[in-house]
């Protein structure tokens, strides 16, 4: 357990120190939202009606940004295979790269959201969903695309595979968190699609290590 | 209209129907010519390869 | 049994013997079943003469799940057994689903046209069709993204397995989806007591769709063995090369 608060404070002091990382996803994020009413123009009915929904999907091409490098630099320099040599187990090892990863780009992106709840016209209500939803839904993005992210380790053209591989995977966790929006928007009950989100969350918190640490180990041989 | 005619009109869905057929032959064709091709490639260079390992061993002393 | 699924020679005899079978039993299945579906069965009280187009498009849209079910369940072996056997089964299946993925699409699109009156719909079973051919479309890309064939092949083959997980929670959530964003599809079957005048050329094309993919499936898995021989031979070669410039 030491050892793995180890990694996380190893990975979060390196997060830091190159820093740029966090302020890039959430500019990404800002950026991407905003030209929307470019696009669609600056209707602030159909901003708000489109707004759960634009701000869902930026968050996951935001936080596709710097999946990326969630294993790269270990794998280039070789400490990640130092890393599979300890008497860690893989998994729990990847759960806490995912997790500095999700603190340093994840939890960014939740802070930013309220922001583009209030650029979208979304209203207060609608801004509290987006944030919880956003705040269960960034981690099975987190997850599942560290599946992604070890198993085009060392591929030709990885970033733009890790995108083909991954976001299809994504689609189910996007629904529910925009269902769950929408919905409460609408004033309907929103706990069914927030147990759907919930329980995706944690089958990919059981699943994906397993199929990341595995993958890992294939890059390794 | 004759029988031929109306048949191929397809109720006024021939448009529609015929094509559906005649892509899932050329896809399913495709398919099937494309492997077929790619194994008698694979079967000659394997052939053209033992061909010539064995003649090096032939000349080898 | 065993033995065959090991042993590359003997399956290559096996496929050798089941091939000229598989191809007959498919072109006796697809010529009957196209003759039934086109001439026999009758016309859809409601959609007339254009549910002719179901006899191509429902067993296509079956294949293109069986694929991936197949292509999984092979991946999975190949991982649990390291059998190079079943990373081929797998390979072999992956662009054969794809294709008939990309056909369950297209015949859909024009099943659509004429009962939505537009192209495409963003009806339940069309939107997962469209995610399942991505699906296929990463496996084969990172299935030759890598320098070395092996990483690549157990790499997919990990995705594949992750995918088969993943689909029916696709499947389930853009249904609830669709449920939420427009009223029930005209293009509904009326479940099981379809007329068996349908249903008798429907199972029949599924049957040889099945048929012609076991056929196909065996040409490029011998495809795939002889590249990997030529590849053993090679690296032999060199090998050898290296031996006699000393």
């Amino acid at each position: 357990m030491r050892g793995l608060a180890a990694i996380v404070r190893r990975d979060l002091r390196l997060a830091l120190r190159q820093g740029m990382d966090s302020v890039m996803v959430v500019a990404f994020f800002v950026l991407a939202t905003m030209l929307f009413p470019f696009g669609v123009g600056p209707d602030a009915n159909l901003l708000a009606r489109i707004g759960a929904g634009v701000g869902w999907v930026a968050a996951l091409l935001a936080s596709l940004l710097a999946l990326e490098r969630l294993f790269q630099a270990d794998y280039e320099d070789g400490s990640l295979e130092l890393l599979a040599l300890s008497p860690l187990p893989l998994e729990g090892i990847v759960l806490a790269k995912v997790g500095a990863h999700w603190l340093t780009t994840g939890l960014p992106l939740i802070v930013a959201s309220p922001l583009i709840a209030l650029l979208m016209n979304v209203g207060a209500e609608g801004c509290g969903a987006l944030v919880l939803t956003l705040l269960i839904g960034t981690t099975t993005l987190s997850l599942i695309g560290a599946v992604g992210a070890a198993l085009t380790l060392g591929a030709r053209r990885g970033g733009v595979l890790l995108s083909l591989l991954v976001l299809p995977l994504y689609i189910p966790t996007l629904i529910f968190g925009v269902g769950t929006v929408a919905a409460v928007i609408d004033g309907f009950p929103a706990w069914a699609n927030v147990m759907m989100l919930a329980a995706i969350a944690v089958g990919a918190l059981a699943l994906c290590p397993w199929a990341a640490a595995a993958a890992l180990r294939q890059a390794l041989e | 209209m004759s029988a031929l005619e109306s048949f191929l009109a397809m109720g006024g869905y021939g448009a529609f129907v015929w094509p559906s057929y005649l892509l899932s032959l050329l896809v399913l064709g495709g398919v099937l010519v494309t492997s077929r091709r790619a194994r008698r490639r694979s079967e000659q260079a394997l052939a053209a390869l033992r061909e010539q390992t064995s003649r090096i061993r032939r000349h080898a002393p | 049994m065993l033995k065959i699924v090991l042993q590359p020679d003997a399956f290559s005899r096996l496929g050798a013997k089941a091939s000229p079978w598989l191809a007959g039993i498919t072109a006796v299945l697809l010529t009957a079943g196209v003759f039934l579906a086109l001439f026999v069965s009758p016309p859809d009280f409601r959609q007339s003469e254009s549910v002719r187009i179901m006899y191509v498009h429902v067993p296509a849209a079956w294949m293109s799940l069986f694929c991936y079910t197949f292509m999984a369940a092979a991946g999975g072996a190949a991982l649990v057994w390291r059998a190079p056997l079943a990373h081929m089964a797998a390979e072999a299946t992956a662009p054969v689903g794809a294709a008939f993925t990309l056909l369950a699409l297209a015949t859909g699109s024009l099943w659509g046209k004429p009962m939505w009156g537009a192209w495409w719909v963003w009806d339940a079973r069309l939107t997962s069709e469209l995610i399942l051919l991505f699906l296929y479309l990463g496996f084969i890309a990172l299935n030759t993204a890598f320098d070395d064939p092996t990483r690549g092949a157990r790499a997919a083959a990990t995705l594949a397995v992750v995918g088969i997980v993943m689909v029916p929670i696709i499947k389930y959530s853009v249904d609830w989806w669709s449920t939420l964003h427009q009223p029930a599809s005209v293009l509904r079957m009326s479940g099981p007591t379809i007329a068996a005048e349908m249903l008798v050329p429907l199972l029949i094309m599924a049957v040889g769709y099945t048929t012609f993919f076991l056929y196909v499936l065996l040409i490029r898995m011998a495809t795939l063995l002889n590249n990997a021989r030529i590849r053993a031979l090679r690296q032999r070669q060199v090998r050898t090369g290296w031996e006699a410039a000393r």
